[in-house]
């Protein structure tokens, strides 16, 4: 019998067995797949301050880069994640935008102390020398950094196992959860494909498919799947891009509501050499047809954005499935209406940057502390009406 | 303009299935990535007549140029389809004239209402330590590179790996001068015997090798396998071994040599079909192949499949299965739907399996194909191959005259396709992989060349919690370069202990961003009009 049951073996769940573990529980961690085969294994890593607007979100993000930062300093300098504090440029097309990118990281350092520098047009080139010339100007997120996602899971699962005492964290692999075990209303474990699981708390971590998760402990969780397009090129011989840039546009599209296709231009460099260029976010279900149309304008506006990139190759394409809520916070804490459940999902496309202070922040309440930061803006109960 | 058929592949099964239906009447484009017609098998050089149906292929190409738009050197990255239904094939051509200079890279949308994926199949290497040195090549390499460019690849050769095609391989670089020091066969070379009727179509060709062999005094060695490559620079040797049934290694020696050509197989090439959403099944070698009917229909409608891509058997079969293909494609041209995305409403061959009726075009349809009993075309070129035996009644045409079916393909077709299928199955159970060489790997033995990923760190991701291929390549990166895993992926499922799953390749070759781009703007439809040579009439504005 564990203290906690984490359903789900991506970034998020392997956080939440992380820090359950530090905080001295002991942890059994399930996944129908391997570690890291949902969302986190479609991702790019980002961890980032800078595409947040001020608020609860906003609040989370910049715990959470301090814990990775600290995870990664803890854990041989890159965490064995290759965490790399690589920075972010947000570039505006006019000065129009510019100024409103101005306001915003204004906002955000007067409430949240995050770090920037306003860059001029005039100056861009000297964070990316290969930006194309026409742009506006920028701004310029120090605290902005990238991870390997499927090694960070990984890697959180491994310190974790191996720093808090043998048997302190378990992984049950190729399990997938089919129903609850309760006792006298309260959740006592998992049902799975390979037999019961007995915890004492069950943190359902399982990132779009959470919303199935909670369904069969009776609650309802609106997370719907909202489909990520990435490109990749082949590998470069020598670094083209330092930082990750966007374009301001990003930051609408990650507030958005639509169902319809928004793409903006999300263009980045990794330790392997290769080109990460995203961003497209769709309402379309489950579906992994890929749609052509979308990989066109994805390298229309890398293009644009790095001329040099015009002959570079892209060499594959991946597409994952964001959990999205309605109102685009995760859904961190206890569920009132199954007394033993947890939830940690629902991050949409900030799961990896997000995990840790969510991993933190649950194991604090499930060991029964006073949570660092107050939950109450990811309560898992908002969505019913009761709560309104 | 849209095109009645885009046939993808120009090996013997694409040609057949292009000709059947450019015979017919139909509006046919075929793409193949080469500059030549042939595929793999009858990649051709000026010197005809090597190989045993070359002949009949090149006159087959020669009627297909007549009669259709043949577009070499274009290289097929996406297949989709549009909302309303038309399929496109996207693909990269490069031309010196192409205007904004660079790499000369443009994209051309080929779109039709009807495809034919007949994109053959790609070697199948094993790694082993040294397989990463200059001097090691696929078998397919070593006679690729004889037979397009008439290139030797070494002077001292051994020729290993599993199957009855290192014979050929080793025939065809001993003719041209090479010096094979031997062909190591991991498995049983006898395995046939257990199938000796199936045996006897084959056994001209197999006689004719070993003969050959025997001529140039090569050694064939079943049982044994180049297991390890050596050098500096390049390979100067290789240790040989003896292995027991299980492929585990017995006793070895050392064999000076310059290069050695390694084939364990095939793999079927059908991420196009996959992104399409086709169906797949394990084959009989457990390699996941595009499911379909007896007409050679994938699961998608208006998507058809022949050759390899289905199964791998040869080049016999992959021209019959075009040829059955073509024959359904034309007997449902003009009844079938345009739009397609939805359910199958179409009407090629009635119920699945049934594909010798199919109801009659309907008025209004092509001329061509509802005068033509297609099915009654032969294809120009050679009588049927000397051993195959006509059986009796086999000829008759099923479906009744005045009943409201006309015949789409003959019986002798389909009994044909029976047997070579049989027996290409029956070659996939004579040559299996065995799970012995796993043991010839080292820890730093390069799984992965592309992206340098040695055993250790594969071995690594799996006590990391990767317990498939998948999260094995999201942790260590296996198959993520270059070649998407062509080369390695067979083997990092063989190590993840699964069978091979069917490949996510949504681009299925590399691409420029900028004509990546572009592909795009094609997309935008087009009025029909008369592109050829250049199909994509949006991409000169």
């Amino acid at each position: 019998m564990s203290d906690v049951i984490v359903v789900g073996a991506g970034v998020v769940g392997a956080a939440c067995a992380y820090y359950a573990a530090r905080a001295g529980l002991d942890v059994t961690v399930i996944d129908r797949g391997p570690v890291a085969g949902g969302t986190t294994g479609s991702g790019e890593g980002n961890v980032l301050v800078s595409d947040k607007e001020p608020g609860p979100e906003l609040e989370l993000a910049v715990l959470s880069n301090r814990l990775w930062r600290s995870l990664a300093e803890r854990h041989g300098g890159n965490g064995g994640f290759e965490f790399e504090a690589k920075g972010g440029l947000v570039v505006a097309e006019t000065p129009e935008v510019q100024e409103r990118l101005a306001d915003l990281a204004a906002e955000q350092a007067a409430k949240h102390d995050v770090e920037h520098t306003l860059v001029p047009a005039g100056s861009l080139r000297d964070y990316e020398p290969h930006l194309a010339g026409d742009l506006a100007g920028g701004v310029h997120y120090p605290q902005d950094a990238q991870v390997q996602p499927m090694l960070a899971a990984a890697a959180l699962l491994g310190h974790g196992a191996r720093s808090y005492g043998r048997g302190t964290l378990r992984l049950r692999l190729g399990a997938a959860v089919t129903g609850f075990t309760r006792s006298s209303g309260r959740v006592t474990g998992v049902r799975t494909t390979q037999g019961d699981v007995r915890g004492g708390a069950v943190i359902n971590a399982a990132g779009t498919w959470g919303g199935e998760v909670a369904a069969l402990a009776g609650a309802d969780l609106p997370i719907l799947p909202r489909r990520g397009f990435i490109l990749v090129t082949e590998p470069l011989p020598e670094p083209l891009i330092r930082h990750k840039v966007y374009t301001a546009a990003y930051v609408t599209n990650v507030a958005s509501d639509s169902a319809g296709l928004e793409t903006s231009a999300v263009v980045e460099g990794t330790p392997a050499g290769t080109v990460l260029i995203g961003a497209s976010r769709e309402r379309v279900g489950f579906d992994r047809t890929t749609s052509v149309p979308v990989l066109a304008r994805l390298a229309g506006q890398a293009v644009a954005l790095f001329p040099a990139l015009r002959e570079v190759r892209a060499i594959r394409s991946y597409c994952g499935f964001r959990p999205y809520c309605p109102d685009h916070l995760p859904v961190i804490g206890a569920d009132p209406r199954v007394p033993g459940l947890y939830h940690a999902c629902g991050h949409e496309g900030a799961g990896i940057g997000l995990a840790p202070a969510t991993g933190h922040l649950l194991a604090q309440l499930v060991a029964g502390q006073e949570p660092d930061l107050d939950l109450s803006p990811f309560r898992p109960g908002r969505f019913s009406e009761e709560d309104q | 303009m849209t095109y009645d058929l885009v046939v993808i592949g120009g090996g013997p099964a694409g040609v057949a299935g292009a000709l059947t239906a450019a015979r017919a009447g139909l509006r046919v484009a075929l793409v193949d990535s080469g500059a030549r017609l042939g595929g793999q098998y009858f990649r051709h050089s000026a010197v005809p007549g090597a190989e045993p149906g070359l002949g009949r292929f090149l006159r087959q190409g020669r009627a297909l140029g007549e009669r259709a738009d043949v577009l070499l050197r274009h290289q097929a990255w996406s297949a989709a389809r549009e909302p309303d239904g038309t399929l496109v094939v996207h693909c990269v051509t490069r031309s010196s004239s192409a205007p904004g200079g660079g790499a000369g890279e443009r994209t051309v949308a080929v779109r039709a209402r009807r495809l034919l994926i007949a994109t053959g199949a790609y070697d199948r290497p094993l790694p082993f330590p040294g397989w990463d040195l200059p001097g090691v090549l696929t078998a397919g390499g070593a006679q690729a590179l004889l037979k397009g460019s008439g290139v030797v690849a070494g002077r001292r050769i051994v020729v290993s790996g599993t199957g009855p095609f290192l014979l050929p391989v080793a025939c065809g670089l001993a003719g041209a001068g090479a010096r094979v020091l031997g062909v190591f066969e991991a498995g049983v070379g006898l395995g046939l015997v257990r199938q000796p009727l199936l045996a006897l179509d084959k056994a001209g060709e197999a006689v004719r090798y070993a003969v050959g062999l025997a001529r140039h005094r090569v050694p064939y060695r079943t049982r044994q396998a180049v297991v390890a490559a050596h050098g500096e620079r390049e390979v100067e040797a290789v240790t040989v071994a003896r292995l027991d049934k299980a492929w585990n290694v017995l006793a070895t020696r050392v064999v000076e040599c310059d290069t050695v050509a390694a084939g364990y197989g095939f793999v079927p090439q059908i991420e196009l079909g996959t992104q399409l959403g086709c169906e797949t099944r394990h084959d009989v070698d457990g390699s996941p192949v595009l499911s379909v009917d007896a007409a050679q229909r994938t699961t998608v409608p208006g998507v058809w499949a022949a050759g390899e891509p289905t199964g791998v058997g040869g080049w016999r079969l992959s021209e019959l299965e075009g040829r059955i293909a073509g024959l359904a494609i034309v007997a449902g041209h003009g009844t079938a739907p345009r739009t397609a995305p939805a359910p199958s409403t179409d009407a090629a061959a009635g119920p699945r399996g049934d594909l010798t009726t199919a109801r009659a075009p309907a008025p209004g349809g092509d001329p061509a194909a509802a005068a033509g009993r297609p099915g009654e075309q032969e294809m120009p070129g050679e009588p049927e191959v000397p051993g195959e035996l006509e059986m009796p009644g086999e000829l008759e045409m099923p479906g009744e005259p005045g009943e409201p079916g006309v015949p789409v393909v003959p019986g002798v077709l389909v009994r044909r396709r029976a047997r070579w299928r049989a027996f290409g199955e029956a070659l996939q159970r004579a040559y299996p992989v065995e799970p012995g060489w796993q043991g010839w790997l080292r820890d730093d033995t390069l799984v992965c060349r592309c992206e340098e990923v040695p055993l250790a760190r594969v071995r690594e991701a799996q006590d990391l919690g990767a317990t498939d291929a998948r999260s094995v390549k999201l942790l260590a990166r296996p198959g993520m370069g270059w070649c998407q895993g062509r080369i390695c992926g067979y083997a990092v499922s063989c190590l993840a202990g699964e069978p091979p799953r069917p490949p996510r390749r949504p681009i299925a070759q590399p691409v420029t961003l900028g004509a990546l781009s572009e592909s795009g703007e094609a997309s935008d439809r087009a009025p029909a009009d008369d592109p050829p040579p250049h199909p994509n009439p949006r991409r000169s504005s």
